[in-house]
């Protein structure tokens, strides 16, 4: 980060002196910097890279020429990895685990991702308002909130999905209602950073409403921060949202999704055990690309280092 | 220090309240019948009616719940709709199993954590950083279920060293400190372990690194102080956050225990979630809650005392 940080300094040295000879020339905006220096990031192309096979994969799935991964054979049950016609071996009901692993991208990628994009808009749209109107309504927001942090989040997710009874829209819901709190938390304390600046003033003293401010103003400012919390959250997400599928709460056989198939697997670790282990070592690659690309998002956001 | 404590206590019972409230309507968004599991299936209407008179269930829901929060109050949390036994004895008999593993993991988690930590925040930028921060990232992006059935792969499976599920020879529940005991915490408790090892890896190394930069440091090198003396200022100035942080992870294993319990069949209170959220066992999953999330708040409460205690600093904020 040091090193990345030192070469920047001559860049922007430069383009402090372009920016003073030559006006009419555009100065490199924050998003391109941002994307520049990502780009440079090698750990966190490898994880853009990987994360994009997998979900290139499960969206072109009936294109890539794969067995149906919901017909089962009674007579070819728990085949080992590198068996001939099936490279990663059947589950214990006879099917391609080769072709479930990638249709179960499918399911269990939306059942991850979805909530943290759900809880991003809810989040920060109650953070910026809390954060601005301030007052009564900041109170009321935030002391909601407070009461949702005294769950621990795997607890919260499980005694609403526990609540609601297993289905898909159900853990989607429980996970979205986790993660709603800590974004707006995010919101709110960023906002209340920036609502005080002289532009919002200018901009209020300029007969700006409220809303305007809001969406003009504010908005801007602080999505960047927020957006890099909300990724943070994916990996957490993912792991959640597989786990309540694992428990029975999420997805319903014979769906083919990573958690669901780890535990319907369970049953078979002592006769094929790497086989049973497989869909949970995709949910670990996309957790972990994820981490590590938000990790590489953050510094590469933060400017000032 | 005790006015602190005083408003800090304060604070926490609209907490209480609040949660206890969210826990009451649990219940309530509950589709079906909450005595779909008692009533046999051709049961006549009065009975049911008898029974839901029997349970409370005709009443408005802001007098049951306030009749139920005054219940609890006096520990009565019902009895469980399966077994019949009330629910507050079946969940803290769990709980201790719990607080076991928490605790063994908490062990193994916290200790790992903060020498990687300090490891990793004094070489910083070389590759002892890289390997310990490589751990840090691996621990906390790991699906623990899926270690959790790993190790018992490797290590019951293969080679047949440890027990793959249970907490004690021929399926007993009571715990005790002997090596037939141990050896069924050790997959357990090394499982639950990786996520705090993670979170106080990398709390630990950002402290470590922030505190090593500060100018005060630079006094003390220049002052002839040996490593030994600055690693010593390090932690005492590292200690609070740190602290802070390992509070919340502990709760998070009290409370987040399910997963892992499941797969290691531990007979603790995410365990007996399980059963009663698949048996709709509703009394039940309102009590383990409970009791789960007021663990939770209380972990919090001590965590911010302590903190204040070591720390002068925030008493005065």
């Amino acid at each position: 980060m040091d090193i990345a940080a030192m070469s920047e300094l001559p860049l922007s040295a430069t383009a402090d002196a372009a920016l003073q000879a030559a006006p009419a020339t555009r100065a490199r905006g924050y998003w391109a910097t941002v994307g520049r220096r990502i780009t440079r990031d090698k750990v966190s192309m490898v994880c853009a890279l990987v994360l994009l096979l997998i979900f290139l994969s499960a969206i072109l799935a009936p294109w890539l020429g794969l067995e149906d991964p919901y017909k089962g054979s009674m007579i070819r049950r728990l085949r080992h990895i590198g068996t001939a016609g099936y490279p990663l071996g059947t589950d214990e009901l006879g099917r391609d685990m080769l072709a479930r692993l990638i249709y179960g991208g499918r399911l269990s990628l939306v059942i991850g991702i979805l909530p943290v994009i759900l809880a991003f808009c809810i989040g920060t749209s109650l953070g910026i308002i809390a954060g601005y109107v301030g007052g009564r309504l900041n109170t009321a927001i935030m002391r909601t909130i407070d009461v949702f942090y005294a769950f621990p989040s795997v607890l919260l997710a499980i005694a609403i999905s526990g609540a609601l009874g297993a289905g898909i829209l159900n853990s989607i819901v429980a996970l979205t209602i986790v993660f709603v709190p800590q974004i707006t938390r995010v919101a709110e304390s960023v906002t209340t950073g920036v609502r005080n600046m002289d532009f919002v003033e200018a901009a209020r003293a300029s007969g700006a409403g409220a809303l305007t401010i809001m969406r003009v103003h504010i908005l801007g400012n602080v999505l960047g921060a927020i957006f890099v919390y909300a990724t943070s959250l994916i990996s957490v997400s993912m792991i959640l949202a597989a786990g309540l599928s694992f428990l029975g709460l999420g997805t319903k056989p014979p769906e083919p999704e990573w958690g669901l198939m780890l535990n319907t697997l369970r049953t078979a670790i002592y006769v094929n055990p790497w086989v049973a282990a497989l869909p949970g070592a995709m949910i670990f690659a996309v957790s972990i690309c994820f981490n590590l690309l938000s990790d590489g998002l953050r510094s590469a956001m933060d400017i000032r280092n | 220090m005790l006015a602190y404590i005083a408003r800090r206590i304060v604070y926490v019972i609209p907490i209480v309240i609040s949660v206890a409230l969210v826990c009451f309507l649990l219940v309530h968004i509950t589709p079906g019948d909450p005595l779909v599991a008692v009533l046999p299936a051709d049961a006549s209407q009065e009975l049911a009616a008898q029974l839901r008179a029997a349970y409370g269930f005709d009443r408005p829901l802001p007098v049951q719940f306030g009749l139920w929060l005054l219940r609890a109050l006096h520990g009565d949390l019902g009895n469980s709709i399966a077994t019949g036994r009330p629910v507050l004895a079946e969940v803290m008999r769990a709980v201790g199993n719990t607080v076991t593993l928490a605790i063994a993991a908490a062990v193994i988690g916290f200790t790992m954590g903060i020498l990687l930590g300090l490891i990793a925040g004094y070489f910083r930028e070389t590759w002892i950083d890289k390997v310990a921060t490589s751990f840090a990232i691996a621990g906390v992006s790991v699906p623990h279920y899926w270690l959790g059935m790993v190790l018992v792969i490797i290590f019951s499976v293969q080679l047949n060293w440890l027990p793959a599920v249970g907490a004690g020879p021929n399926g007993s529940n009571s715990w005790a400190w002997d090596w037939a005991h141990l050896k069924y915490l050790v997959l357990p408790a090394i499982t639950t372990s990786v996520i705090p090892m993670g979170i106080v890896t990398r709390t630990v190394r950002a402290l470590t690194g922030d505190i090593l930069s500060q100018d005060f440091v630079e006094a003390l090198r220049a002052k002839g102080l040996h490593e030994r003396g600055v690693f010593r200022h390090v932690i005492k100035n590292a200690a609070p956050t740190a602290l802070a942080v390992m509070g919340l992870q502990l709760g998070y294993m009290l409370g987040g225990s399910i997963l892992i319990e499941t797969v290691f069949s531990w007979p603790g209170s995410g365990f007996l979630l399980n059963s009663a959220i698949f048996q709709r066992d509703l009394p039940l999953l309102q009590g383990t809650i409970l009791i789960l999330a007021l663990f939770f708040v209380f972990l919090n409460l001590l965590v911010d005392i302590a903190q204040a205690a070591i720390d002068p600093r925030i008493k005065r904020g």
